[in-house]
């Protein structure tokens, strides 16, 4: 049962091969008997509380197309009653008084939520080693890095313990860890998905999306996250088309550039070999392929870790001990109970970030920085927007190398090297994907497809048509790399 | 521009975050690194490039000025540390 995706469960469920209980009871299991630690808490009473309403919609006929489906919702989203963290001790005792847009919109399809997936602090990570509640494991190899920050939904979904689950993507928080545990994981165009009630890191910069198996699940999954929301200022007000519909499309003349600086030093030559054979394979489904240039890609390493860590840095100020969240014991005065409640709180990634942010911002140095970070990624953006008048996606890597050894980095400018393909289309505001695209050794390796704004329903069509010809999307861990299901 | 104790001493101070004078020679040298690969910025030319501050050409939407929310005030002290009398508690700040 937990080999199938949410667009068959969603016939399960309708031909009554099992009830919305029986599924959700199965997932707690596995999840119950899991020990990747990719989940923070397991809401097991509202679960099967979820599930039995959910059956009982499915017998009087006023169901969604997705009631009853289980899902794992990344802890950054709030969710009413129920902890919603972060990955931060700041949040551990953070029962969110109220719904995030997203949270809301599952809910009203009657979905049944599993728990919340564990995380990098803050979503500030791309090893899930930064989380207050422990590093998850790769399921692919336990002694790997999942990647980050959504480590824990990337797990959960490679391990089956959830059908899908829900990711945000700062700088590649969706695609570097889908790429690594080898499910399907697409970043939407800025200000498609609600921001509301998701906690704030880099605001410019966040956008959900959803990890799944399967573009299809991810077609399905986004129908259901997206659309305009009044209470995200950042929100489009766009209408939504059905993502399924696209899906079956031909992509025989579609134009792919493979940008050349996505190719260069760095690249580890496994991966290399994967992407270039996926490349192949859309090639000779007739697809015209392109050499283009993104000049300025290789800058968006400085310019993103000056633009987000000012964004937290502001964003995380709201963090102060008074309202809400972790507060020091016998403060002395007002001051120490921020200063001991804010350093007790956030952990060391986290206090890097507000330090770099917080000195990028302050007087003299805004021009050289903030200013300065803002104007290059005005050029890494018109790279594409150039890069876009040929081509209709582009292609490459997501991360230059597989999964690494858990604890193996720990120079912090080392980790933030490895963001080097995600991080442009974050500063673009473009919509990507990664999609399970071969192995190198024993562990997955992604595709990423980058498409212009809006764009999705072209990347959904051109992954489906891939997965149409490849089974790298159906292998699992839970029954060793070469199981066909 | 590389960044020496007291400096770092005062951003610290600035994100409201405690330096212990243990900690602050592994901090500044941490900082320097990270702001080393930040200073490549300064090399490139930018030349009239407009700063983007946002992803999408949109101007802020306006709503009317009339309340939208309920009042939650005690859900939202609820959760937190310390509350009285419809208020968040924080220690005396006057005597």
């Amino acid at each position: 049962m937990h080999n199938l995706t949410v667009a068959e469960l969603i016939k399960g469920l309708k031909n009554k091969d099992f009830s919305s209980l029986e599924l959700t009871q199965h997932y707690l299991d596995r999840i119950n008997n899991s020990d990747l630690n990719a989940f923070i808490s397991i809401t097991e009473d509202e679960a099967l509380s979820q599930a039995k309403e959910a059956d009982k919609k499915i017998t009087k006929g006023s169901s969604s197309i997705l009631t009853g489906i289980p899902y794992a919702h990344k802890d950054i989203f709030c969710t009413k009653g129920v902890k919603t963290s972060a990955g931060s001790k700041m949040l551990d005792s953070f029962i969110s008084p109220y719904d995030a847009s997203v949270t809301k919109k599952l809910n009203n399809e009657n979905m049944v939520m599993l728990g919340k997936t564990n995380m990098d602090e803050f979503a500030m990570g791309s090893s899930n080693e930064n989380s207050y509640f422990g590093p998850v494991q790769n399921p692919w190899d336990t002694n790997k890095v999942p990647g980050g920050s959504s480590g824990g939904s990337a797990a959960a979904v490679a391990a089956r313990l959830s059908p899908f689950a829900t990711g945000t993507d700062t700088g590649g928080s969706i695609r570097q860890p889908a790429s690594l545990c080898g499910i399907t994981g697409l970043k939407p165009t800025y200000g498609r998905i609600s921001r509301y009630g998701m906690i704030a890191y880099a605001s410019s910069l966040d956008q959900a999306g959803p990890m799944t198996q399967s573009a299809e699940d991810a077609a399905i999954i986004l129908n259901a996250m997206a659309g305009f929301d009044k209470h995200d200022s950042t929100s489009a007000n766009k209408s939504v088309p059905d993502y399924t519909q696209c899906l079956k499309n031909s992509i025989n003349g579609l134009k792919i550039g493979l940008p050349k600086e996505y190719f260069s030093e760095g690249l580890d030559s496994g991966v290399e070999k994967i992407v270039m054979q996926s490349i192949k394979e859309y090639e000779s489904m007739g697809a015209e392929i392109k050499e283009v240039s993104l000049p300025n890609s290789v800058h968006a390493i400085p310019a993103y870790y000056i633009v987000a860590p000012c964004e937290c840095s502001s964003n995380l100020s709201r963090f102060d001990g008074v309202r809400y969240g972790y507060r020091c014991k016998d403060p002395k005065d007002l001051n120490d109970l921020y200063l001991r409640s804010r350093s007790e709180g956030f952990g060391e990634e986290v206090k890097r970030r507000i330090m770099i942010g917080a000195y990028a911002l302050s007087a003299g140095y805004y021009d050289a920085y903030y200013l300065k970070a803002q104007k290059v990624r005005q050029l890494i953006s018109e790279d594409f927007k150039k890069a876009f008048k040929e081509v209709d996606l582009i292609m490459g890597p997501v991360s230059p190398t597989v999964a690494f050894d858990l604890g193996s980095v720990k120079d912090p400018v080392s980790m933030y090297l490895a963001d080097i393909y995600t991080l442009s289309v974050n500063l673009a505001g473009l919509p990507g994907m990664s999609i399970p695209a071969g192995f190198s050794g024993n562990l997955p390796v992604g595709l990423q497809l980058i498409g212009n704004h809006w764009s999705e329903e072209l990347l959904l069509n051109a992954a489906h048509q891939f997965q149409k010809r490849t089974d790298w999307h159906n292998r699992s861990p839970a029954e060793g790399q070469g199981a066909r299901r | 521009m590389s960044l020496d104790n007291k400096k770092v001493k005062e951003i610290a101070h600035l994100a409201r975050l405690n330096m212990e004078d243990s900690d602050i020679e592994q901090a500044t040298a941490e900082l320097n690194n990270i702001l080393s690969l930040m200073d490549k910025l300064g090399e490139i030319d930018t030349g009239d490039a407009e700063p983007m501050a946002h992803p999408l050409k949109m101007s802020q939407r306006l709503r009317e000025d009339k309340v939208s929310e309920d009042d939650l005030s005690e859900e939202f002290q609820a959760i937190a540390p310390k509350t009285g009398q419809g208020h968040f508690l924080v220690p005396t700040v006057i005597e």
